[in-house]
C-alpha cells in the first residue's frame, strides 16, 4: 500500500548528457531518471520503485528545446508540455501534438511535465500502483483482470496477462505523426519508430517502452511527411483537467483534393501501447471523408475489442472518437 | 445602529491565508520535536498475531513506539486510536517517533508484523444474505440504543425482491399516516431501487497534528472544524482533564464535517509526546493516508415507493435504505435521509425502514448533507420521472410538494421554524428563466443534446444552549470571543458581528479572539451540521444584549435614574431625556472594572457552562463582561432549503457534459454576509456536481484493496468542470426564531446543485434514470449505446 515517504537515495544533477549516460551506465536498474517529476515522485513517494540513484536531468540544456531540421521538427525530451503546447513551429505544422500536449493534466503540471516524461510514463493501472505484487510489478497474477475486478480504465486490446493502458495524451500523436525517437547510451544514438518506441506486454511485462536502464530519450523527431495534414485528437477522461484519458484519439490525414490519400487513426488508453486503428486507416484511405464512411472506419477500429468486466463502454466510445477524427479532421 | 447584517466584510483571517502567514497544525515547530509515522494496517479486517519491532527500534535517530496498549482502548464500534485488530485498510496499528520523518518511516518498514487475515466485506447486500460475512467479529450491524448485533435476511427475502432492494429486517423504522391507503388513492406508483455512492472528504489540509506537554499541561495543535466542542472529547481521547487542554486550532484546511469534532487520530501524538517526557512530536499525515483513516459519507442501497395524485401531490412514501457504515459507529445519515424525505417533499403518509451494515472500508462520519444529500439526489430525478409520467413540469411537482411554516418533519411530525422553499423555486425558476430553457430541453445540435433539471436539498440547521461571551475594554474596544472554531466559512465572524450589531458598534473597533483554547473562550457548538450561522448569532446576540443591560446598569449607577431611562448609540450610553447625560463605552468599563461582580466577570450565571465559567474567571477584571447562555426560545427543527437550477449540454457520444449555467437558490433567512452566501452556493454547487458525477469509493471485493486513495482517484471536481460563473440568490425572510432572522445553509447548498445535474442529465436522455449516483461517462455511454450497465443493479464501491 502507499506510504506517502519518500526513501533516501543518491541524487546525481549532471549538466550534460555524456555525465547522465555515465551515471545511467554505473547504476543500470538502481537508477532512475526523473524529468518533470510527476510520475516519479508518486513513485518514490510511495516507496513503489526504490532506485540507489536519482539523476536528475533538470540541467542539461541540451534535452530542451524545439529545433527545424532539415527533415522537420526535432524537439528535446525536456521541452515541457507547456511549451510543445504553444510553440509556433509545432502549432503551425503538427497542430496534432500540440493540441495532445494541450489536453494533458493540467496547465501547472505540463508547465513541468516534459514530452519525454509524457511518452515514457508508466500505466496508471491502480492495483499496479498501488503496490500489489502483480505481473507487471514481478509477481505472478493480475488483480485486474479477475473476474469482479474493478478495472474500468483498462485494455479493450492486446491484454497479454496484464492488463494495464498507456496514459498517455502525447503517445498517440506521435505514432500518428511517424515520429522518431531518439535514444542515446554510453555505446551510442540510436533513432527508434514511435510505433516500435512502446513495449506491449507479451514482448516485456515490466516495462512500457523499450528503453533499457542505461538508455535516455533525447528527442523526438517529426518528420515532415505529415506536415500540415489535416489533424484531430480528442481526449474523453471524467474531469477537464487533472485526469487520464478513458480513451483518447489522434489522427492524421493527408489529402489528395478531396480524397483521404494516406490516414493514421492512434487511440490512447485502450491497450498497453498507443494502438493503431489500421484496419479503419484502410478503409478511409483512397475515400472521400463522409458520414458513412467515418461511421464505418469506427465499426472497424473496434472489431476484435475483449472488453473486461468494467469497460465496455471503450467499445462504443472509441468507434465513436474514431468516427469523429474521420469526421472532423 | 451600525447596521452590520446583511453587509459584505472582510474576515479577519483572510489576511494570513491569502498571504500565506496562516499556519495549520502541520505548520508548528518546537526544539526538540519528534516527527511519528503510523503503521497501517494493509488487510481490511485482521488481528494482529505479533510485532517485531526489534529491528526498528535499534535504528540510529529512533526514539519510541506507541503501541495499542499504551493508549485508551474505545470499545467498540468507536473508532479506535490505535488498535489490534484492525478493520479497514489504513487503520492504524502503530506509530513510531524519530529524529526526522524518513527515520520513522524506515523504522515503520522494518516492524515485522505478523496478521491473521479475518472475514470481511465491502458490500453491505453481501453481509446481510444468509451465511455472508461480517465486517466485526461480532457481528454485522448497529442497532440504535442496542449497539452491535448479527442481522441476516433470508434467501427469500433475497429471491422476492428480484433486481430490487430486498427489504428483511431492519435496524430502526417509523411511520406517520397509513401509506397503504396513500398509494390506494393514488394515481401513480414508483417504485424504484438506488445506490449512492461512499465519497471521501477530500480536506485540503490533512488531519495532522502536534502536540507536546508543560508543567503538566498538553498543547495540542489539530486539524479541526470546531474549537470548543473538540476539547473535551480531544481531551478525553488523550485522557487529561479538559482545563488541562490547550487547544490549538485557529485555522482548518477543509473538514466538511470530517472535522466537525473529536477524532481519535489527533491524540497520538499526545500519547507519543507523553510517552517521550513531553518532548513535542508532529505527526503529519499524507495525501494517501487522509483517504485511508479520514473519514468518508456513507453509501445507500435503498429502495422508494411513492404514490402520487394526479396534480403530483405526494400521497405516500415508503422508504427502505440500506447505510454502508463503514466498521464502526458510523453516523446516522440513514434516518437523516428519512426525515429530510418528510420534510422537502412533505408525504401526507411516509413510512421509513433503515439498517446500517458494518463494512470493512473507512470509519463513517459526516459529510456536508449526511444523509440528506443521498437522497436528494437519489430521489430527485425520480420526482422527475413521476412529473414525466404525470405530464407535469418539473418545477410545478416540486411546488406542490414543497413545506410551509407548519409542515411536520420526521417520523414524529415535529414544529418547524419556517419555510421558503417554493418561494426559492419561484424566485429560482424565474432567475433561471426556467420555462425557456426548458422548452429548449431536448435539442440536438449535432452530437450534443440539451438538458435542465430543478434539484431541492434540506438540512436542520440551527441550535441553542449555548454560551456568549463578549468583553468591552477600558480603550472602548468589543471583543468578541467565540469558540465555535473555523471551518473556513467565515461565518465565526459574520456571527459575531451580531453583538457589534447589539452595541452598535463600528466593526472597526471589535475583536474576534478564537482559536486557541487560552484565549478565554466560550461553550459553543461545532462549526457543522449548518447550524453556526442560527446558533452563534443567538449566543452572541445574548452576550451582546448582557453587555448592553450592564452598560445601562453602570450607567445609571454613575448618572443617576434607571437602567430603563437609558440608551446606546456610536459606542456611547446616555440619558434619553438628556442625552447630554452620557459615558462612552470606554468610561464604562473601567467602571465595570470597578465595581466587580458580574460586571467585570467576577461573578457569572448560574447556567453557563464550565469551559465558560473557567474563560470568565481567566478575563474577569479586564473590562465589562457580557456573558450569557443562549435561553432564547426555540420551538422546532430550523429548516435550512436551497434550490438548484441546472442547465447541460451533453454529448450523446463520449458521455460527457458542460455544465453551461448554474443558479442556487437559498432559504437562508436574512442574508447574514452576502459574500459569504454566494461563496457557500457556488462551493456547495462544485461539491454537489463532485457528488453527482464523478466521486465515489472504489474497491476490489476480492482483495478489500480501496482504488480512489488520491485526489486523481477520487476525482472531486476540477475549476474546469464548472462554470466559471454561478449564480445565486435568496428568499430573505426571516426566520422568527433567530433574534436576526437567520438561518444556516451551508449544507444542502451542496444537494440541490447535485440533485439538478442528475435531473439535467436525465432530461437530456430523454428521460433515462440511472437510480445511481454518481452517474459517470462510461454510463452514460453504455445507456445510448443500449448496452447493460457494468455494475450490478444494487452493486457498491465500483468504479
Amino acid at each position: 500500500m502507499m506510504k506517502d515517504m519518500m526513501a533516501g537515495f543518491e541524487l546525481f544533477q549532471p549538466a550534460d548528457v555524456e555525465t547522465a549516460l555515465d551515471l545511467l551506465d554505473r547504476y543500470g536498474d538502481r537508477g532512475w531518471r526523473l524529468a518533470g517529476g510527476y510520475d516519479s515522485l508518486d513513485w518514490l513517494k510511495n516507496r513503489g520503485k526504490g532506485p540507489t540513484a536519482v539523476i536528475d536531468l533538470e540541467g542539461i540544456d541540451e534535452l530542451r528545446g524545439i529545433r527545424e531540421t532539415s527533415d522537420g521538427i526535432e524537439i528535446g525530451a525536456l521541452t515541457t508540455l507547456t511549451e510543445v503546447e504553444t510553440n509556433g513551429l509545432i502549432q503551425e505544422r503538427f497542430s496534432l501534438l500540440a493540441d495532445a500536449a494541450r489536453h494533458v493534466a493540467s496547465p501547472q503540471i505540463r508547465n513541468a511535465g516534459t514530452l519525454g516524461g509524457n511518452l515514457c510514463q508508466d500505466t496508471r493501472c491502480w492495483y499496479y500502483r498501488y503496490g500489489v505484487k502483480c505481473y507487471r510489478a514481478g509477481g505472478n497474477t493480475c488483480y485486474a483482470a479477475a473476474p469482479e475486478a474493478m478495472n474500468r480504465e483498462h485494455a479493450v486490446f492486446g491484454a497479454s496477462r496484464c492488463v494495464a493502458v498507456t496514459p498517455s495524451d502525447c503517445a498517440p500523436a506521435v505514432v500518428a505523426l511517424d515520429a522518431q525517437m531518439v535514444v542515446r547510451n554510453r555505446r551510442g544514438q540510436r533513432v527508434i519508430n514511435a510505433a516500435d518506441f512502446f513495449m506491449e506486454p507479451s514482448v516485456d511485462i515490466r516495462r512500457m517502452t523499450v528503453l533499457e536502464p542505461e538508455d535516455l530519450l533525447v528527442a523526438i523527431r517529426l518528420p515532415n511527411a505529415w506536415a500540415n495534414a489535416s489533424f484531430y485528437f480528442e481526449k474523453v477522461a471524467d474531469r477537464n483537467v487533472w485526469d487520464f484519458p478513458l480513451v483518447n484519439v489522434a489522427a492524421a490525414f493527408r489529402m489528395d483534393g478531396s480524397t483521404v490519400a494516406d490516414a493514421r487513426i492512434v487511440c490512447g488508453a485502450v491497450q498497453c501501447i498507443p494502438r493503431r486503428a489500421r484496419s479503419a486507416e484502410r478503409l478511409v484511405r483512397g475515400q472521400t471523408r463522409s458520414d458513412q464512411v467515418a461511421t464505418s472506419a469506427g465499426a472497424a477500429a473496434v472489431q476484435g475489442a475483449e472488453p473486461l468486466a468494467f469497460n465496455q463502454f471503450k467499445v462504443p466510445l472509441m468507434q465513436n472518437l474514431v468516427k469523429r477524427a474521420v469526421q472532423g479532421a | 445602529m451600525a447596521e452590520l447584517i446583511g453587509k459584505d466584510f472582510t474576515p479577519p483571517d483572510i489576511f494570513g491565508k491569502v498571504t500565506g502567514r496562516a499556519r495549520y497544525a502541520e505548520d508548528f515547530r518546537r526544539d526538540g520535536m519528534l516527527f511519528c509515522r503510523l503503521l497501517l494496517s494493509p488487510m481490511p479486517h485482521a488481528r494482529v498475531r505479533s510485532i517485531d519491532a526489534s529491528a526498528a527500534l535499534a535504528m540510529p535517530g529512533v526514539v519510541e513506539i506507541l503501541l495499542p496498549d499504551d493508549v485508551p482502548e474505545q470499545p467498540g464500534p468507536a473508532n479506535n486510536i490505535l488498535t489490534y485488530e484492525p478493520h479497514f485498510v489504513g487503520e492504524p496499528i502503530l506509530a513510531i517517533a524519530a529524529v526526522d520523518e524518513t527515520t520513522a518511516h524506515n523504522a515503520i518498514q522494518a516492524i515485522k508484523l505478523d496478521l491473521e487475515p479475518l472475514d470481511f466485506c465491502v458490500d453491505p447486500l453481501r453481509s446481510l444474505r444468509p451465511g455472508g460475512p461480517n465486517a466485526r467479529t461480532d457481528g454485522n450491524t448497529i442497532v440504535p440504543r442496542e449497539g452491535i448485533r448479527e442481522i441476516k435476511w433470508s434467501q427469500a427475502d433475497f429471491d422476492e425482491a428480484g433486481t430490487h432492494l430486498p427489504m428483511g429486517q431492519p435496524g430502526e423504522e417509523w411511520a406517520y399516516g397509513d401509506i397503504d391507503a396513500g398509494f390506494a388513492e393514488s394515481a401513480l406508483v414508483l417504485e424504484e431501487s438506488f445506490v449512492t455512492a461512499s465519497t471521501s472528504h477530500h480536506s485540503m489540509e490533512p488531519r495532522s497534528a502536534f502536540a507536546y506537554w508543560e508543567n503538566g499541561k498538553c498543547y495540542l495543535h489539530a486539524s479541526s472544524q470546531s474549537q470548543a466542542l473538540t476539547l473535551p472529547g480531544a481531551a478525553e481521547y488523550i485522557g487529561v482533564e479538559p482545563e488541562n487542554l490547550v487547544f490549538i486550532a485557529e485555522y482548518c484546511g477543509g473538514g466538511f464535517g470530517s472535522k466537525g469534532s473529536a477524532y481519535p487520530v489527533m491524540s497520538i501524538p499526545a500519547h507519543m509526546s507523553r510517552k517521550v517526557g513531553g518532548r513535542p512530536v508532529m505527526m503529519r499525515i499524507s495525501r494517501a493516508e487522509e483517504y485511508f483513516l479520514g473519514s468518508a459519507r456513507p453509501g445507500f442501497q435503498g429502495r422508494l415507493k411513492m404514490g402520487f395524485r394526479t396534480d403530483g401531490r405526494l400521497l405516500a412514501v415508503d422508504l427502505y435504505i440500506v447505510q454502508e457504515n463503514g466498521p464502526n459507529q458510523g453516523f446516522g445519515d440513514l434516518g437523516s435521509a428519512a426525515s429530510a424525505v418528510s420534510i422537502v417533499y412533505t408525504p401526507v403518509n411516509m413510512r421509513y425502514r433503515g439498517i446500517a451494515i458494518l463494512t470493512n472500508t473507512p470509519p463513517r462520519g459526516a459529510q456536508r448533507g449526511p444523509g440528506q444529500n443521498q437522497m436528494h439526489t437519489a430521489m430527485e430525478p425520480l420526482i422527475d420521472k413521476a412529473a414525466r409520467e404525470l405530464g407535469l413540469d418539473q418545477v410545478a411537482i416540486r411546488r406542490i410538494n414543497a413545506p410551509t411554516h407548519e409542515s411536520g418533519y420526521g417520523g414524529s411530525q415535529g414544529p418547524i421554524s419556517s419555510a421558503y422553499l417554493r418561494e426559492a423555486l419561484d424566485m429560482g425558476a424565474e432567475q433561471f428563466g426556467w420555462a425557456e430553457r426548458r422548452a429548449r430541453s431536448g435539442q440536438r445540435e449535432g452530437s450534443k443534446v440539451r438538458g435542465v433539471g430543478v434539484g431541492q436539498a434540506f438540512h436542520s440547521a440551527g441550535s441553542n444552549g449555548f454560551d456568549g461571551l463578549v468583553r468591552i475594554t477600558p480603550d472602548g474596544r468589543l471583543h468578541i470571543h467565540t469558540g465555535v472554531g473555523n471551518l473556513g466559512t467565515y461565518s465565526y465572524a459574520s456571527t459575531s458581528r451580531v453583538a457589534a450589531e447589539v452595541l452598535g458598534y463600528d466593526w472597526a473597533n471589535c475583536e474576534i479572539h478564537r482559536g486557541d483554547s487560552s484565549r478565554g473562550l466560550p461553550w459553543n457548538n461545532g462549526q457543522f451540521g449548518s447550524n453556526t450561522s442560527f446558533t452563534m448569532t443567538r449566543t452572541n446576540y445574548a452576550a451582546g444584549m448582557d453587555a448592553l443591560q450592564k452598560l445601562k446598569e453602570i450607567a445609571a449607577l454613575e448618572l443617576g435614574g434607571s437602567s430603563r431611562d437609558y440608551d446606546v448609540a456610536n459606542e456611547v450610553v446616555f440619558q434619553r431625556a438628556n442625552p447630554s447625560r452620557r459615558i462612552t463605552y470606554a468610561q464604562a468599563a473601567t467602571a465595570a472594572i470597578e465595581l466587580g461582580g458580574r460586571y467585570s466577570g467576577r461573578e457569572v450565571p448560574d447556567d453557563i457552562n464550565a469551559m465558560t465559567r473557567r474563560s470568565v474567571e481567566q478575563l474577569a477584571g479586564s473590562g465589562l463582561v457580557g456573558v450569557a447562555r443562549d435561553n432564547l426560545e426555540r420551538r422546532g427543527t430550523v429548516p435550512a432549503l436551497a434550490a438548484g437550477f441546472v442547465e447541460i449540454e451533453l454529448d450523446v457520444e463520449t458521455g460527457r457534459y458542460e455544465i453551461l449555467d448554474y443558479l442556487g437558490v437559498a432559504d437562508c433567512g436574512v442574508v447574514l454576509h452576502p459574500q459569504s452566501l454566494a461563496t457557500q452556493i457556488r462551493g456547495g454547487g462544485v461539491m454537489g456536481f463532485g457528488m453527482a458525477g464523478a466521486e465515489r469509493h472504489v474497491y476490489d471485493p476480492r482483495w478489500g484493496l480501496p482504488g480512489s486513495v488520491g485526489l486523481h482517484q477520487a476525482k472531486p471536481p476540477s475549476y474546469l468542470d464548472v462554470p466559471s460563473e454561478m449564480g445565486w440568490a435568496a428568499v430573505d425572510q426571516a426566520d422568527p426564531e433567530n433574534p436576526v432572522g437567520v438561518k444556516g445553509i451551508g449544507e444542502p447548498l451542496m444537494g440541490c446543485a447535485g440533485a439538478a445535474l442528475l435531473c439535467a442529465i436525465s432530461d437530456a436522455l430523454g428521460g433515462f434514470y440511472f437510480n445511481r449516483t454518481p452517474v459517470v461517462a462510461d454510463m452514460i455511454i453504455n445507456a445510448i449505446a443500449g448496452r447493460s450497465q457494468s455494475h450490478r443493479p444494487l452493486q457498491v464501491n465500483t468504479q
